[in-house]
């Protein structure tokens, strides 16, 4: 390990310029990917606050009586998929009405609105699937006279969601490949600058292993520091835009360590497929 | 004496290029020198390497201390690897690091610990004639000299064969009898030397077995070397 540690020092000192090359490239790469992340983050959060906001309503008959009423917000409650129900009446909705109806506020009376129930449903299970089987629930009850949740609204918001996941993960591969590719690229760089002791190594008997391991250290440094220079471009990118554009949401400290630790492991991959494939190609050479 | 090394009716072909050896089948005792002789793409780094089984033959079987091309796995090439000492033409010295370092990194990339490799560097240095020169830069150094170093980071495994691939290709006839003079020493402590070499004149010289390849065939197994003069030669 000593040997290994010192031949990384010692390559970094032999050529500063590319070691620095090597890590700004990583560094750019992992940004690119970084601002992708902060791109599907916001989708995310945008599409996840709208979801929070649906919810189902059930308008209740005319003569429906209030033990029947809360009989039913019992039954709803027990249901797994099901949050919160609260009760509307008549007098709360004619309230709610003129409030956020205001210029409609001279027509309506209260014979106008009938009581309803307010259904929300738990995170992960707002997917039009769950909402129409909920519906269905309380829609098949005696007391329900319509059931509304906005179907076609929520089935577009779902459709919408999964193409931005698919689109999402296969773009976020793209990105991840794409790093591998270029660390490993400015990894063979280093490789090639350092063949000679490649060979000796080989010639007197170093194992493979031993062979590999300065350059998985001195990869997974580089896509270490790389990550960590990444995460600090990605801060500054958000800061400017949350300051000059819109409001934006930045990765956890969580979701930053994780981020610093894929760049160290993109590094580790690329090195070690980069390094594998000159030992296959030069260990007839030598 | 014990053998060392056995070809049994080895070819070599290439895709590309062809057959570069053609059923070859000769041994080696431990501690004997041989040349390997022929002219340029006779066969006689494919051999070498066909040894250091840095190449597996396309028929017949090498065996060389003891392990064999036929069953080899890829994990035990450093086994090999350090039963061998190799040198080449062109030294193949890493240029930054002094002749000490060079030694001593073949010894520490093979796990010797730090209490040993002084002093064994110290021993190969004396050993080739170069006890004076450890911290000097390779570049600082004759032809000769650096083959030395070569030499020297070649025995750090104390191997039982040593190959030693155009040797004396780039020095002149002084440095040329004083690397050949090392090697003989070395064989006199009773490693094996297969020297592949143009230089006719060192081989008559020596009085020493030779093989004779041409065009991947062993044309000669022995130590009369008029034939080989004359065919040599003859060529060039």
């Amino acid at each position: 390990m000593t040997l290994a540690l010192r031949e990384v020092w010692l390559a970094f000192r032999r050529a500063p310029l590319l070691a620095l090359l090597s890590i700004t490239t990583i560094a750019f790469s992992l940004f690119s990917f970084g601002l992708f992340g902060l791109v599907a983050l916001n989708i995310r959060s945008a599409l996840r606050s709208v979801e929070d906001r649906v919810e189902i309503r059930a308008f209740l008959v005319d003569n429906a009586r209030e033990s029947s009423v809360d009989a039913l917000i019992k039954t709803m409650q027990k249901q797994p998929e099901v949050a919160d129900v609260g009760y509307v009446s008549p007098d709360s909705a004619l309230q709610r009405a003129r409030t956020e109806l205001a210029e409609f506020r001279d027509v309506m009376d209260g014979s106008v609105l009938p009581g309803s129930i307010e259904l929300r449903l738990k995170d992960g299970q707002r997917d039009p699937a769950t909402l129409k089987r909920v519906s269905d629930v309380l829609a098949s009850s005696p007391l329900i006279e319509d059931v509304r949740y906005g179907r076609e609204w929520v089935e577009k918001l779902y459709r919408i969601r999964t193409i931005a996941g698919v689109a999402g993960t296969a773009l976020g591969v793209v990105f991840a490949l794409v790093a591998v590719i270029i660390i490993g690229a400015t990894i063979r760089v280093a490789i090639l600058a350092r063949e000679r002791e490649i060979e000796i190594m080989r010639l007197v008997g170093a194992t493979n292993a031993f062979v590999r391991l300065p350059y998985i250290i001195d990869g997974t440094l580089k896509g270490l520091i790389g990550g960590a220079l990444a995460a600090l471009l990605a801060w500054i990118a958000n800061g400017m835009i949350s300051r000059s554009l819109v409001s934006t949401d930045f990765f956890s400290a969580a979701q930053i360590g994780l981020g610093i630790a894929s760049g160290a492991a993109i590094g580790f991959v690329g090195s070690w497929l980069s390094v594998g494939r000159h030992l296959r190609q030069t260990w007839r050479e030598a | 004496m014990a053998r060392i090394l056995r070809f049994a009716h080895v070819s070599k072909q290439y895709p590309r290029n062809g057959s570069a050896l053609r059923d070859v089948s000769f041994e080696l005792e431990q501690g004997e020198f041989l040349f390997l002789a022929g002219h340029s793409g006779a066969g006689k780094s494919t051999l070498l390497k066909l040894v250091s089984m840095a190449e597996r033959p396309t028929e017949g079987d090498v065996r060389v201390a003891g392990f064999s091309s036929t069953t080899l796995r890829g994990g035990e090439l450093p086994r090999l690897r350090r039963q061998l000492g190799i040198i080449f033409q062109d030294y193949r010295l890493l240029p930054d690091r002094s002749v000490e370092a060079n030694v001593a990194f073949a010894l520490e990339v093979t796990g010797a610990s730090r209490a040993t490799i002084g002093p064994k560097v110290a021993r190969l240095l004396t050993q080739v004639g170069l006890a004076s020169k450890g911290t000097t830069m390779p570049h600082e150094l004759s032809g000769g000299e650096q083959q030395r170093v070569a030499i020297a980071r070649a025995l750090v495994n104390d191997p039982s064969v040593l190959l030693a691939d155009e040797p004396t290709g780039n020095l002149d006839d002084r440095a040329t009898r004083g690397v050949f003079q090392l090697l003989r020493d070395i064989n006199a402590s009773g490693t094996a030397v297969i020297m592949a070499t143009h230089d006719v004149s060192l081989i008559e010289w020596s009085g020493l077995r030779f093989l004779e390849l041409d065009k991947g065939a062993l044309v000669f197994d022995g130590t009369d070397a008029t034939r080989l003069v004359a065919d040599l030669r003859g060529r060039t």
